[in-house]
């Protein structure tokens, strides 16, 4: 039990003490991605093979004389970030200066690779280079995680820890700080100096809408009612974001710690983690950190012997995007249908069953413990001044290198795409990225040096949003990315507003006209003055925002509108119904391969003589294509 | 999956709904228990709900019918479960779907197919992008997926159908 400050920090010596003793460490990735490209056979296998060495692979924080020097950790951890290069194994030596806070990564790490990474590596202390991250344009390798470009330009705050410590360990977290801010609350802070530290941050929610998040604290706090709460958003529901995955995954203490700063400084004493469905290994961790955090007395009556008690529940989604917005997560957390409502009032004032609430983000919590265990200028040094400190961003899509990262604010889109993606993938030309999920919008080569902050991008029609950022190249239709937002708010709309409920179906409506080679330029118009009505007429952001994605498409990229609507042509060759086929006779063998796959018989014949398409009963679903083994059948837009 | 009603479920069902109490707060919890123990929400059992928890039966429909995790009609022995998240669909999620419902059988609007072995359905995100395309199958994601990949995952599963 830590009931004492003292006693947390006794325990925190301890862990780095035990942590220093052991001669290496190896992290397996156990983050979604990895553990589905294999990392849970790759974990027990290095286990395995480190046991059968006679070297002690457990780590025990209670002891000090638990593990010898010769001692090996095998730990899985959380995720990486590096999910374009998984499963990641990183081996850390606590004994070599080189290392410090860095370590050796292997790529791409299959169950055959760790015999030659045991001999090789943690026996004879060499470096395997073929598991090496190698540079796809320059071809240079990088031994060290830190050093590779993807890694390189990043800041890692709210990620710190990630990769880094094993979640499921509390000594872990302790090691690394865990649980002094609170401590450091408790002890030197009231309440309202935790409220103007984080008003001295100047941090904003990372959420999407941007809100400071001292302000939202400050009102809670004024509230005299004695039963608050403070609930955690972890309904991560953008399309193309997985960061709050990742922290709840893989630093589950963080978010506990930020959610008890947090109910300290609003005087709550009782929080909720609304975790999405689709999210079971996220929930399973979060369950065993509060468990370990409650054994330990850091949940409960009385931390560390003060007048401030706290617990935690988790409440798990049942799959509805809108739940993402603060009004409708708490009527879902109450058991109802998950619709906004209006404000005010405010949660702040009037909340989870009536009460005074505080809701915050997964990655907002996760940065309230650096900033209040670090003071806000620490926090203050990096960002710009409107948005200060860092953000994280899911680098998806077209992108040479997927995955999670986290910059300071402000840097541009392009060091985002170029430097740390590395590109597009494949070599191909970039054409737009699509930023902030369905609420979102749609950016071009032209806003490439645009700075990644609140501000700048609302001034160009799109928001940071959660922070997915999907990258796109030529082959890809923007008409028909609008229409899968579209259709994606279409069916998440909750239907309580009919500008929301009724807007988004027309809008989709006429989108899939478009789409479907049958638009004429009055659509256009019509989009364009629904988009204005959805936005006005509609309670939450969910309609607010929903016109974002063919707003912005339309603005950067009329000329694909144009060509759809006027000349019934798909200039990126996406649109199956503005395809056609034709046999090109010369190269025809007349082998009647595509006249059989045709589902529509469209394909008719002579055996050894050129098949011919018949333009009326074509289906365009590009079936003879893949059938016919002389190329014989062209595609035109 | 038992049959409705069975005593045994029943107890469990009552079960959740003693450890949750018996308000509103425990109608979500509760109908996850009642989709995990019969892979949908009989209509039997739902009344039943709602007397337990003092709801009348159109709050719980109302929840039940609000959120896509619910399902109102007897699913598959296995679920298919393909990602049609951003990064998934300009990745060739599409593709992958059309190959999944051809290769299992299913024709327009339909969801299950008729032997009641397989559901396909899709899902918005499942936060597993860098992996886009992505399929989860009976709770297993697959990921990098390709029309062709994904017919030797499922020539597997109907292996052990047979």
């Amino acid at each position: 039990m830590i009931t004492t400050v003292q006693e947390l920090n006794n325990r925190a010596d301890l862990a780095r003490k035990v942590l220093n003793q052991v001669r290496l460490r190896i992290l397996v990735c156990a983050g979604t991605g990895c553990l589905a490209n294999g990392s849970l056979e790759v974990y027990e296998l290095l286990r395995d093979t480190v046991a059968a060495l006679n070297e002690n692979v457990e780590v025990v924080f209670d002891h000090e004389d638990s593990c010898q020097k010769t001692a090996i950790a095998v730990k899985h951890s959380g995720c990486h970030g590096f999910c374009e290069m998984g499963p990641l194994v990183r081996i850390e030596d606590p004994n070599s200066e080189r290392h410090a806070g860095d370590g050796i990564l292997y790529c791409k790490v299959r169950p055959e690779d760790v015999a030659e990474i045991v001999e090789r590596t943690l026996q004879k202390g060499e470096v395997v280079d073929r598991l090496l991250y190698k540079h796809p344009v320059t071809g240079e390798t990088y031994t060290y995680q830190g050093e590779i470009p993807f890694y390189a330009k990043q800041t890692r705050l709210s990620l710190a820890n990630l990769g880094h410590i094993d979640p499921d360990d509390l000594g872990e977290y302790l090691a690394q700080d865990g649980y002094q801010a609170i401590a450091k609350a408790l002890t030197d802070m009231t309440p309202a100096d935790v409220i103007n530290e984080m008003d001295a941050s100047g941090l904003r929610g990372r959420g999407g809408a941007g809100f400071p998040t001292s302000r939202k604290w400050a009102a809670a706090a004024q509230e005299s009612d004695p039963v608050k709460y403070v609930v955690c958003n972890g309904d991560e529901g953008d399309p193309g974001a997985f960061m709050d995955r990742s922290v709840m995954e893989g630093d589950p203490h963080r978010v506990i710690e930020g959610m008890m700063l947090a109910g300290y400084a609003i005087g709550a004493s009782e929080g909720y983690i609304y975790v999405r469905a689709e999210y079971p290994l996220a929930v399973k961790r979060l369950r065993q950190a509060i468990k370990l955090a409650k054994d330990e007395g850091l949940l409960g009556n009385n931390i560390f012997g003060s007048s401030f008690s706290f617990e935690i529940h988790i409440k798990e989604g049942a799959g509805a995007f809108v739940c993402g917005e603060e009004s409708a997560l708490i009527a879902s957390i109450e058991g109802e249908r998950g619709m906004p409502r209006p404000k005010p009032p405010f949660p702040a004032q009037k909340g989870l069953w009536g009460k005074p609430t505080v809701i915050n983000n997964v990655e907002t919590l996760a940065a309230v413990p650096y900033i209040i265990l670090r003071g806000a200028d620490e926090f203050r040094k990096y960002g710009v001044p409107n948005s200060p400190g860092t953000k994280t961003f899911a680098l998806t899509g077209e992108v040479a290198n997927t995955g999670l990262i986290e910059v300071p604010m402000g840097l541009t889109l392009r060091e985002v795409v170029y430097e740390i993606g590395g590109g597009v993938r494949g070599g191909r030309e970039f054409k737009a990225v699509q930023i902030g999920g369905p609420s979102g919008g749609c950016l071009t080569k032209d806003h490439l040096d645009i700075p990644l902050d609140f501000d700048s991008l609302r001034s160009v029609g799109a928001m940071i949003g959660s922070g997915g950022l999907v990258v796109m190249h030529e082959g890809t239709c923007m008409v028909e990315v609008a229409r899968y937002f579209m259709n994606f708010t279409q069916n998440e709309s909750c239907g309580k507003c009919v500008t929301c409920r009724e807007g988004t179906r027309r809008m989709l409506e006429l989108e899939q006209k478009i789409v479907d080679g049958e638009g004429s330029l009055s659509d256009l118009e019509l989009l364009e003055e629904l988009a204005v009505v959805v936005q006005d007429g509609s309670l939450c952001g969910l309609g607010k925002t929903a016109p974002n994605p063919i707003l912005t498409t339309m603005k950067y990229f009329r000329d694909e509108y144009l060509a759809h609507v006027e000349d019934h042509r798909c200039p990126a060759h996406v649109c199956q119904a503005m395809k056609s086929y034709f046999i090109i006779a010369e190269k025809c063998k007349g082998c009647s391969r595509c006249a059989r796959v045709c589902p529509a018989n469209a394909i008719s014949g002579k055996v050894k003589e050129p098949y011919v398409i018949d333009q009326e009963t074509c289906l365009r679903c590009g079936a003879c294509v893949a059938a016919c083994k002389f190329q014989a059948i062209e595609e035109v837009a | 999956m038992p049959p409705i009603g069975e005593t045994s479920e029943l107890e469990r069902i009552n079960q959740v709904i003693a450890e949750y109490g018996n308000n509103q707060s425990a109608l979500i919890p509760v109908l996850q228990q009642v989709q995990e123990v019969y892979h949908y929400l009989p209509e039997e059992i739902l009344t039943y709900v709602a007397t337990a928890l003092n709801l009348s039966p159109a709050t719980v429909y109302g929840v039940a019918t609000f959120y896509a995790q619910f399902s109102l009609e007897a699913k598959g022995k296995h679920v298919v479960r393909v990602c049609d998240g951003t990064a998934c669909h300009v990745r060739g999620s599409t593709p992958v779907l059309n190959a999944i419902r051809k290769k299992v059988g299913l024709t327009a609007g339909m969801k299950t197919t008729g032997d009641r072995q397989f559901t396909v359905e899709t899902v918005s995100c499942l936060g597993a992008c860098g992996l886009a395309p992505a399929v989860v199958i009976d709770d297993r994601i697959y990921g990098q997926m390709t029309p062709e990949a994904v017919s030797i995952v499922l020539d597997e599963l109907m292996k052990e159908v047979d």
